[in-house]
């Protein structure tokens, strides 16, 4: 903490290691002290499974991240980014740890395979996920918005989505 | 950890139990408790066939037992629930959107404001995902006076599901004295930070002030208070035939299900789980203090009733530890870089009155990195992933809220049940709507 501007920058890059560790055929890093698997569309599913058979008992999260307007990151050797990132969270209560799934989506096909099959708990972040970023989940038993309303156009979480300044319309409002 | 080893037993007709959490499929846990509906609002609107056997109802957005705007669409057989569907986004206001557009200063007054009963958590979740990314170490009096503060908000955020629940069930009385506990808690937490709700006053670094002179002993007579209080309760509820019958055996749970559909919080503990970050993956200092995690044994509401009842004498304990360990020191890191100088400063050097500006107009830069942080609220997981591409603004930030997340258990205990039953299930789930929706 002594020197404001530089001390603080230097944890956060992840351990460039260079040789990634490989669980289950996906490439692991540490960050923050929880591991972090990178991991492409075809393995997801498979990867969760055998997570969840290792003791990963329960999917907490899956959230997306728009990387439009950030296209430079950090990632392991051999990981292209791409616009979309799917972030699945999972927990070990035996281990008493996180890991984090990242998944690299690609704007043109923003199709990713559901988790519903492994964890029926994913069904509502999935469609939040859809609702917000317009990324599909293959194989989702009821794929449509949960937040907005049914009729509405665009996925508000990317970052080509204008923020505010959108009049608010009521159904059926006389003057609308 | 209850969960069996062994595999279901084989009849000639196939499995007859469910299979343990980690050999169970979804398709198994779904087929197990198939109870929830998918249809959209064109096919619920068209007009049923004439020989139909079931109706779909409307339960709520306007309804007084839904917590504010939660609709559900049931499925009925007479008066028996089929299948539920939980329709949500009535109070989605684009919270994730509008934290993109803020520093890390502003960003808490957007966070507190969604679990509006427990808005202290989502200020600690925030921060912690933050500091985490900034690499910064908190001192310990702001590590005690956040977790002092996260108990008391435990406190009236319990006592807010006391008195709803005792509402929901018809007991009126229930209602006036969980409100009656609730409203002194706030006006403790009004003295702390100055405001009853959406106190932003967990910042990134520590705390927005230190605590008011007296804070220990208003506190301690608060404290005092509480454990007769609840005596009351449990002679008016607890140990009432009217309550066990509405409550035991209602929206059970199976600890396998829960952990299939992502539920955390007192709805896993409720089904014999014990499973509380504050025990198992401590944060602040909640190795260093002393209480018991509550857990259940049938998973159904009156557990769910009991777990947060005795939660509120576990917080009550941690409180008490912490008004005696309370140490001296900062309530903020001296890290320049993201605590603003003092008041004092400003008067006497032009850089300290510059340095002050950029804090509150440009924020601090954060570095590039995502990093995920959670915390026990009372309604579970809580956690904030955050994005950061180096600027003073998360580049991405996801709150996962526990109420959106446990809100899908609610058609698997719905099921079977009746309507009546229903209202004291949504109660006992306990949903905040400002989280589910954001």
């Amino acid at each position: 903490m002594a020197d404001p501007t530089i001390a603080t920058e230097a944890p956060v890059a992840p351990d460039a290691a260079p040789e990634p560790e490989l669980l289950h055929g996906a490439p692991v890093v540490l960050v923050h002290g929880s591991p972090v698997l990178h991991a492409t569309r075809e393995q997801l599913v498979d990867l969760v499974r055998a997570l969840r058979d290792d003791g990963w008992l329960q999917c907490l999260d899956v959230t997306a991240v728009d990387y439009l307007a950030n296209p430079h990151r950090t990632l392991p050797d051999g990981i292209a980014p791409e616009r979309f990132e799917v972030v699945v969270l999972l927990i070990s209560h035996a281990e008493r740890q996180r890991l984090r799934i990242r998944v690299q989506v690609p704007e043109t096909d923003p199709v990713v395979p559901t988790l519903f099959e492994v964890h029926p708990g994913t069904e509502a972040m999935e469609r939040e996920v859809f609702d917000m970023f317009g990324i599909s989940f293959d194989g989702h038993p009821d794929l449509t918005r949960i937040l907005m309303p049914e009729d509405w156009e665009g996925h508000p979480l990317r970052k080509d989505y204008g923020i505010g300044r959108i009049p608010v319309q009521f159904k059926d409002a006389p003057d609308a | 950890m209850t969960t069996t080893e062994k595999s279901p037993r084989l009849t000639s007709e196939g499995a007859q139990e469910m299979a343990p959490r980690a050999i169970a499929g979804g398709v198994e846990v779904l087929r197990e408790v198939g109870s929830v509906l998918r249809i959209s609002e064109a096919e619920a609107g068209a007009d049923a066939p004439a020989d139909a056997e079931t109706t779909i109802i409307n339960m709520g957005p306007q309804h007084p037992s839904t917590h504010g705007v939660l609709r559900l669409m049931l499925e009925l057989d007479g008066e028996t629930v089929l299948r539920t569907k939980p329709v949500i986004g009535y109070l989605h206001t684009g919270m994730e959107k509008t934290g993109e557009t803020l520093t890390y200063l502003q960003g808490g007054t957007n966070v507190t404001r969604m679990d509006y009963a427990s808005p202290i958590f989502n200020e600690l979740a925030f921060c912690l995902s933050a500091e985490q990314l900034l690499g910064l170490e908190v001192p310990p009096r702001a590590v005690w006076i956040r977790m002092l503060m996260c108990e008391l908000n435990r406190l009236t955020s319990h006592f807010l599901f006391l008195a709803t629940n005792g509402m929901d069930l018809g007991s009126t009385s229930m209602m006036i004295y969980g409100w009656r506990e609730r409203e002194e808690g706030l006006r403790i937490l009004e003295m702390i930070t100055g405001l009853r709700m959406n106190h932003n006053f967990i910042r990134v670094g520590g705390t927005a002030a230190d605590l008011p002179d007296g804070w220990q002993q208003r506190l301690t007579e608060y404290l005092d208070s509480i454990p007769a209080r609840l005596e009351e309760y449990e002679i008016l509820m607890t140990n009432q035939p009217i309550w066990r019958e509405r409550l035991q055996g209602v929206g059970s749970i199976t600890t396998e299900e829960a952990l299939a559909l992502g539920a955390t919080g007192p709805i896993l503990r409720s089904t014999g789980y014990a499973w509380d970050l504050r025990r198992d993956m401590p944060y602040l200092a909640y190795d260093q203090v002393e209480f018991d995690v509550i857990v259940g044994t049938y998973g159904d509401c009156f557990d769910r009733y009991a777990i947060r009842l005795n939660e509120v004498r576990e917080s009550v304990r941690i409180l008490r530890q912490a008004i005696e360990m309370m140490p001296a020191g900062d309530y903020r890191t001296q890290d320049k870089k993201v605590t603003p100088p003092p008041r004092a400063r400003i008067d006497e050097s032009m850089e300290a009155l510059i340095h002050h500006f950029k804090i509150f107009t440009e924020g601090f830069k954060v570095p590039e990195g995502d990093a995920y942080a959670a915390v026990e609220s009372p309604r579970g997981e809580l956690g904030v992933y955050l994005v950061s591409d180096g600027s003073a603004k998360p580049y991405r930030m996801h709150v996962r809220g526990p109420s959106f997340v446990n809100l899908q258990v609610l058609p698997h205990l719905m099921h079977g049940g009746l309507i009546p039953d229903g209202v004291a299930i949504i109660s006992s789930v306990d949903p905040i709507m400002g989280e589910v929706d954001r």
